[in-house]
């Protein structure tokens, strides 16, 4: 392991940003405000290409301990940092995307009061992320792990004063635990039998046990427990339904922690597990199967929503579901790679309709959209490029991806048919929502009222002074973060052409031989073949949203009504908050209130301490008659008691 | 000889009147007094015990007992008269200022 000494100042950068702007941010102009903020994220963006300029694959990986930290017995973890290729593909997108959302966020909080507060938040967040995936062992990566929590609930609620999106942010804050409760015993587990940490060790051991069904038992376990923790985290079965709510958070913060990092840490946890998962193929088909469910679930409750942010975040949680479809089949590298790609064309999804409801003045109902195209052409353009990337239309980055992990899902030894087949319907529907999100917002005519004031939906982030009718475009300073990511979409999928992306993973996950055997056995003519498929499905998509919102537009509804009890079941997301509600969080509330408030706390705590009181108060009452002041009375006491004293002595016949 | 017996009972008895006389009597000269009745019982069954054994110990004890009676009586009956100027009382259950 190479040392490098520059490793720790990526994820320090962000929290001196924060610090700063955390402490005497609100005292200082916005000017300063978005200076530190952004250098310090630049910085760290500066710093990582740097890193990945000079990064060799003969050094890798990189490492550098900070501190040490726990030492106890044999048992010991440090501060370290650890980059290679994986991590070092994280990096890049965490602080590439990131600071490009820096950017769009100056202008997209502008007006906000509490703009200091913003990007304190924000630069927090990187530093927990990038100390998430720059972790050498798996106790640093919980406290990145942990710090996004926080930093995603602090952003969740930043308009803490409305009431829906405190209760988002404490929702997602209490899911993510339920996850994290998983992640934690699998660490433990992890301790007790490797009695490391460290990734190298416990991997290295991991890959030393001998076969057999103990071992098997054993790492299945721990890798169903990290497969819980990922659920929570990255929004999978049946732990997702935080996400969709956590878009009450200011837009820029779904694009960046909602859509391009946070919720991808799940996916970057399971890859890093490989060698866990890939002993243990209970667990992988676990990945697999929860995966691909929640694709295709979180897909088909996309197609009804009519925000146009909720759309985006189920559509978030039907591709992370691609991920670990892509994990889950064993091809680690595929679901890094869409992570990458996912990144891009997502974050940029959610600028895009930043700008889109920046520009219609705080709606966020599509239904109030449509016919945008000629008033916010860069807008559209850019949306229209991510649009593409994410059905899967080739050369866009979705494309080469997606098409990757389907393969994989296909031929893998891990993979089946079943899993293929599930994940080009999902890619259909996908491609159908999201050109119906397109046509409904920029086609047809314009539905919404001439704004001059606050739709309901959103929020503080003060369109108050435009005062105008006409939708009108963002300012530059929007427009540019999204044209870059527009150009990352178009292209990034292109470092996948002929494996090369993979081939810069081997080193990671040492499987590119076994799976290009693989492909090479299930020929070339089938991958071709299942690349139609899926690019054709993708377009018959577009073309089913064509006909459907452009060709026909009254059609929807009639299809609705047609199919009442199913698009009313899809309408409100098949009841899953409302199935949660009455199986887990009433009887919880109705146990704590009955048993835990009323029973234990009222009755037997309260009640000990209170009667204890009550009791002590009585007896003195009477006993303080005793102590009356008269000395004689004190003198019979004395006497009585000494009488009492020798009668007992004599009684007894002590001498 | 007189037994040892005798002593103690009489020790016993002198003690015995000198609390009744503590708990029962008002004015505080008797009171007084019967403190005096129970250091004397008491001061009995040392010589008393101390002729029995032969050990000198006990009638030592017996001259500090004394000395202590004096300097007491000397303090206790100047208290006394102190109370008795203020209050023209000797009645016990008057002097309750001190009570709460």
């Amino acid at each position: 392991m190479t040392q490098n000494p520059y490793l720790w100042l990526i994820p320090v950068l962000p929290l001196a940003g924060a610090t700063i702007n955390g402490v005497l941010g609100h005292r200082s102009s916005k000017r300063a405000v978005t200076t530190v903020a952004l250098t310090f994220s630049g910085l760290a963006f500066a710093l990582a290409l740097y890193i990945a300029a000079t990064f060799s694959a003969a050094d890798a990986p990189y490492g550098f301990t900070l501190a040490h930290w726990i030492r106890s017995g044999s048992f010991s973890a440090d501060f370290a940092l650890y980059l290679d290729q994986l991590s070092l593909v994280m990096l890049l997108v965490v602080t590439g995307v990131g600071f490009l959302i820096h950017i769009y966020s100056v202008g997209y909080m502008w007006d906000d009061p509490s703009y200091y507060r913003f990007f304190a938040y924000l630069n927090l967040f990187m530093f927990f992320m990038l100390t998430l995936v720059l972790a050498s062992n798996y106790l640093v990566m919980f406290i990145g792990w942990e710090g996004v929590g926080l930093a995603s609930y602090l952003l969740i609620g930043f308009w803490f004063t409305k009431d829906s999106a405190a209760s988002a942010g404490k929702k997602a804050f209490i899911v993510n635990r339920i996850g994290d409760f998983g992640f934690l015993i699998a660490l433990f587990l992890i301790i007790q039998h490797f009695g490391s940490l460290e990734f190298t060790k416990v991997f290295d051991s991991v890959a030393h046990l001998p076969a057999g069904a103990d071992t098997e038992t054993l790492l299945t376990t721990i890798g169903i427990l990290l497969m819980v923790g990922a659920c929570g985290k990255s929004a999978q079965i049946p732990l997702y339904v935080w996400l969709p709510d956590a878009m009450e958070g200011p837009t820029p913060v779904s694009a960046l922690i909602h859509a391009a990092t946070m919720v991808t840490a799940g996916v970057y946890m399971v890859s890093r597990s490989h060698v866990v998962f890939e002993r243990a193929p209970t667990a992988l088909m676990v990945v697999a199967v929860i995966g691909t469910l929640t694709a295709l679930f979180a897909a088909t409750i996309g197609i009804a929503q009519t925000d146009i942010k909720k759309v985006l975040a189920y559509s978030t949680v039907s591709q992370l579901g691609y991920m670990f479809m892509a994990c889950g089949v064993g091809a680690f590298s595929a679901g890094v790679f869409h992570l990458m790609t996912h990144a891009f064309f997502k974050g940029l999804l959610f600028l895009a309709a930043g700008s889109v409801i920046h520009a219609v003045g705080g709606e966020q109902d599509m239904r109030k959209m449509g016919g945008l195209r000629s008033y916010i052409p860069w807008t559209f353009l850019t949306m229209g490029i991510a649009t593409l990337a994410i059905a899967g239309i080739p050369p866009f980055a979705g494309f080469w991806s997606k098409d990757e992990i389907l393969w994989q899902a296909y031929s893998s030894t891990h993979g089946s048919w079943v899993i293929w087949l599930i994940g080009v319907i999902t890619a259909f529907i996908t491609s159908f929502y999201m050109f119906r999100l397109l046509f409904m917002t920029f086609f047809g005519d314009y539905r919404g009222a001439k704004v001059d004031e606050h739709g309901h939906g959103t929020h503080v982030v003060g369109h108050d002074d435009h005062g105008h009718g006409e939708p009108h475009e963002s300012p530059m300073v929007m427009l540019a973060p999204l044209m870059i990511l527009a150009l990352l979409s178009v292209v990034g999928g292109l470092v996948g052409i002929g494996n090369r992306f993979e081939h810069f993973l081997d080193p990671v996950f040492n499987t590119g031989a076994a799976s290009e055997a693989a492909g090479e056995a299930a020929s070339s003519g089938t991958e071709y073949m299942l690349m139609g498929v899926s690019v054709g499905v993708a377009l018959l998509g577009l073309f089913l949203a064509w006909f459907l919102y452009i060709s026909k537009p009254y059609l929807p509804q009639k299809i609705a009504d047609r199919l009442n009890g199913l698009y009313e079941a899809v309408l409100n997301k098949y009841y899953v908050d409302e199935f949660y509600r009455r199986i887990f969080i009433k009887p919880l509330i109705d146990a704590s209130t009955n048993i835990l408030w009323q029973g234990v706390d009222r009755k037997i705590i309260d009640d000990t301490v209170n009667n204890a009181a009550d009791g002590a108060r009585h007896v003195s009452d009477e006993v303080r008659h005793m102590q009356s002041g008269n000395l004689r009375s004190y003198a019979g006491w004395i006497a009585a008691g000494s009488a009492a004293l020798i009668a007992f002595m004599i009684w007894m016949g002590v001498r | 000889m007189v037994p040892l017996s005798y002593y103690l009972v009489l020790s016993g008895f002198l003690f015995a009147c000198g609390v009744a006389g503590f708990l029962i009597k008002r004015n505080i000269i008797t009171i007084f007094m019967s403190i005096e009745l129970m250091l004397n019982g008491v001061n009995l069954s040392f010589v008393a015990f101390a002729a029995h054994w032969h050990a000198l110990a006990g009638q030592i004890f017996v001259f500090f007992v004394m000395v202590v009676a004096a300097a007491e009586a000397a303090v206790g009956l100047a208290i006394i008269i102190a109370v008795y100027r203020t209050r023209e009382t000797l009645n016990i259950d008057q002097v309750n200022l001190l009570k709460l």
